[in-house]
């Protein structure tokens, strides 16, 4: 057992924890990055797909299908396509921009669906309201619609963010060095694999946990008050 | 000139024709009230003229000038002289009762905050509830609520009040308190449209009373015509079922 | 953008990939159902076990859904050969799958077990229905209609979790996918085709599955005799 000791001991030089820990913000990075710009694009899909002007509606079509694909596709899929595609585009594109385009693509389509359903979920009795009052479609979002929806909103805004830090592992392919493909690389310098991803297993639970504790805490909390 | 004049509206839900060629004149001041069975239409003319659902052919003049239901411009004006009160009250559960009902004039009608306010609780007082200004909706009654949203229309100073069956949806001993306030709103001269199933009241209250059957407009005149001697029989049979 | 498209060589390769998707629902269809084996006792030792048997398990789903699958095959696939158990890239995937969906499901499954109303059980007391009774009638198909949704969607994020396997070297979808597009160089043809198979896939399946449920579990059942007492 003297040798897993060792091995332990070598694992942790300081050396590799800062590279664990650089991998680990890039992971954390990548998330939020992913989560922030889909949040926003996903709520113009949500937003454009409830509009009610006529010469929207091819608009609302694209968008419609959209969101449906790219619920239906592999990340991994997404990642090689963003991979190929964005060589005639942009040749110089880094490894870290394709995995960030893709997994904005992913998540705009996810986030897009959770806030549609926030949105929905305030009573067209208020938003009819709204309407008599004059008050606009922009108001009626920023004053009677958004500050209700959001509690609706925000579970699984955070459920899906857990579920992207994992989705995250893949980039290790297109070869980011994320917290995944740190571990390749521990394992690389001649780490023992059990160790080397064991650890990479512990990082992640770090990473995630909070945030799926967090989610539990809101959702409970948010299911009680209404202001 | 009629304050709003209302001319052969039709409207439909999918394949049912709900308003059958409506035409009815308002004057200015006047308080006209709709009675009628359930599914006659009542509450689909008062959403058509504030432009919630769409009429399908006629024409809506608002002291004279036409509002044209598909221009969003026309809406919004239309909307600015015309308030509408839901028989669910519809308030914005996000919101005190006092920001219920100065959102629309200082986002809308860009009222100065203080000046908006100051008004507010002149009109929550007028209905009663000055002392429930940081209230939540889910804290208040139904009375209380039906009040704010009285409030909350009065505050944008319409011309022209639609009432929809406010008072359907609450006990029996809230109706009198919110009764009394739109009584108020009558003396003060403002036009009211009132659907109401609270028949006395009507009685007491209106200046004309039409009565609507499947989407058409069957009797209308003076209130003690309509109750005492109606001349069509089915208002007769509307009446004699009341009692 | 000066790309040429040309689908041509990767519509000839349809049938190629066509049989990789049957492993791609393979893959699925045998991580559900062992993981489902889990999901079921897992569900029971959390719902009746001990304290010590429900940290465990406690332990055990938390841990699996909070870490990526393809870190956990990682280390199933290069962790084991230390202590002698090398195992082919296909099982271990499998074998992470399994494990992974364990979770999930058991926290799926126990989720519909708590939804039984108390007053559903309540009642089954009074009318005197022995417990094994209860739970054949009433908690059962209670259980089944609760979790049948959330089981059709685990199962189609199954059928796009199964892509990993191609990291492996596994000939499912996505790896039959890779292994064209070295050859023909086409790749964003053949990887647009292969993501339009999975939504197509997908999509099948869902409907498939939504539509079998909605039969067999709302269906009433008029002549036969009833399990719905």
């Amino acid at each position: 057992m003297s040798g897993v000791l060792e091995q332990a001991r070598a694992l942790f030089s300081q050396d590799n924890v800062l590279f664990v820990l650089a991998a680990m913000g890039r992971t954390l990075m990548m998330t939020l990055l992913g989560c922030a710009l889909g949040f926003i694009a996903g709520m113009l899909l949500a937003l454009l797909r409830r509009s009610t002007r006529s010469y929207l509606a091819p608009v609302r079509l694209i968008a419609a299908v959209y969101v449906e694909l790219f619920r239906r596709i592999p990340f991994l899929v997404i990642l090689f396509i963003v991979l190929f595609a964005i060589g005639p585009i942009a040749p110089d594109a880094s490894l870290f921009t394709i995995a960030a385009v893709s997994i904005c693509l992913l998540a705009t389509a996810f986030l897009s669906e959770i806030v549609g359903a926030g949105l929905d979920s305030v009573p067209t009795t208020q938003v009819q309201a709204a309407e008599a009052l004059n008050l606009g479609r922009l108001r009626t979002l920023r004053y009677v619609v958004l500050p209700q929806a959001w509690r609706v909103i925000l579970p699984p805004a955070i459920a899906f963010g857990v579920m992207f830090i994992k989705d995250t592992a893949l980039a290790s392919q297109m070869g980011v060095v994320e917290l995944t493909f740190a571990g390749k690389v521990l394992v690389n310098r001649g780490v023992a694999p059990a160790l080397g991803f064991g650890l990479i297993l512990l990082c992640y639970f770090a990473l995630s946990y909070p945030l799926t504790r967090l989610g539990a805490h809101l959702e409970r909390r948010l299911a009680t008050s209404r202001h | 000139m009629p304050h709003l004049d209302i001319e052969e509206i039709c409207a439909q839900y999918g394949d049912t024709r709900v308003l059958d060629a409506v035409s009815l004149h308002i004057e200015r001041g006047e308080v006209v009230s709709v009675i009628g069975p359930s599914g006659s239409g009542k509450s689909t003319l008062l959403r058509v003229l504030m432009g919630l659902t769409p009429p399908t052919r006629g024409t809506v003049r608002l002291e004279g000038s036409v509002i044209d239901y598909r221009s969003r411009a026309s809406m919004r004006s239309a909307r600015a002289r015309m308030a509408i009160v839901f028989q669910q009250y519809n308030l914005f559960q996000n919101m005190t009762v006092l920001r219920n009902v100065t959102l629309a004039p200082i986002a809308v009608q860009k009222r100065g905050p203080l000046e908006a306010e100051q008004d507010a609780i002149r009109v929550l007082e007028k209905v009663g509830l000055g002392d429930k200004l940081s209230a939540y909706p889910d804290e208040l009654s139904g009375g209380q609520q039906q009040r704010v949203a009285i409030a909350r229309s009065l505050a944008l100073r319409p011309e022209i009040l639609l009432l929809d069956e406010v008072t359907a949806a609450l006990d029996p001993e809230l109706v009198q308190e919110v009764l009394c306030t739109i009584r108020a709103l009558a003396r003060d001269g403002i036009t009211l449209l009132i659907v109401s199933h609270e028949m006395s009241f009507v009685r007491e209250i209106s200046d004309r009373v039409v009565m609507m059957d499947a989407g058409r407009i069957v009797e209308a005149g003076p209130a003690s015509e309509i109750f005492n001697a109606p001349r069509v029989p089915r208002t007769r049979e509307f009446m004699r079922r009341l009692g | 953008m000066s790309y040429q498209f040309d689908f041509g060589p990767a519509f000839g390769s349809v049938r190629y990939l066509i049989r990789g998707a049957g492993l791609t629902l393979v893959i699925a269809f045998v991580s559900f159902w062992l993981g489902a084996v889990i999901g079921l006792l897992g569900a029971l030792g959390k719902t009746r076990g001990g304290a010590s048997l429900r940290r465990a398990i406690d332990g055990y789903v938390v841990f699996m859904t909070n870490t990526p699958a393809l870190v956990q095959v990682y280390f199933i696939f290069y962790g084991l050969p230390s202590v002698g158990i090398t195992l082919a890239p296909l099982t271990a995937v499998l074998i992470g799958l399994v494990l992974n969906s364990g979770a999930y499901l058991t926290e799926i499954i126990r989720a519909g077990v708590l939804s039984v109303p108390k007053s559903e059980l309540e009642a089954t007391e009074a009318i005197g229905l022995t417990r094994l009774q209860s739970v054949r009638y009433v908690v059962i198909p209670h259980v089944l209609r609760t979790v049948y949704g959330p089981l059709v969607n685990f199962f189609v994020l199954l059928v796009l979790g199964s892509s990993m396997a191609a990291l492996f070297g596994v000939e499912e979808l996505t790896g039959r996918a890779i292994n064209i597009s070295t050859t023909n160089l086409r790749t964003i043809e053949t990887f647009i085709i292969v993501a339009l198979i999975y939504v197509a896939l997908t999509l099948c399946a869902q409907l498939a599955l939504t539509a079998a449920g909605r039969r067999s579990l709302y269906r009433a059942r008029p002549a036969k005799r009833s399990a719905y007492v």
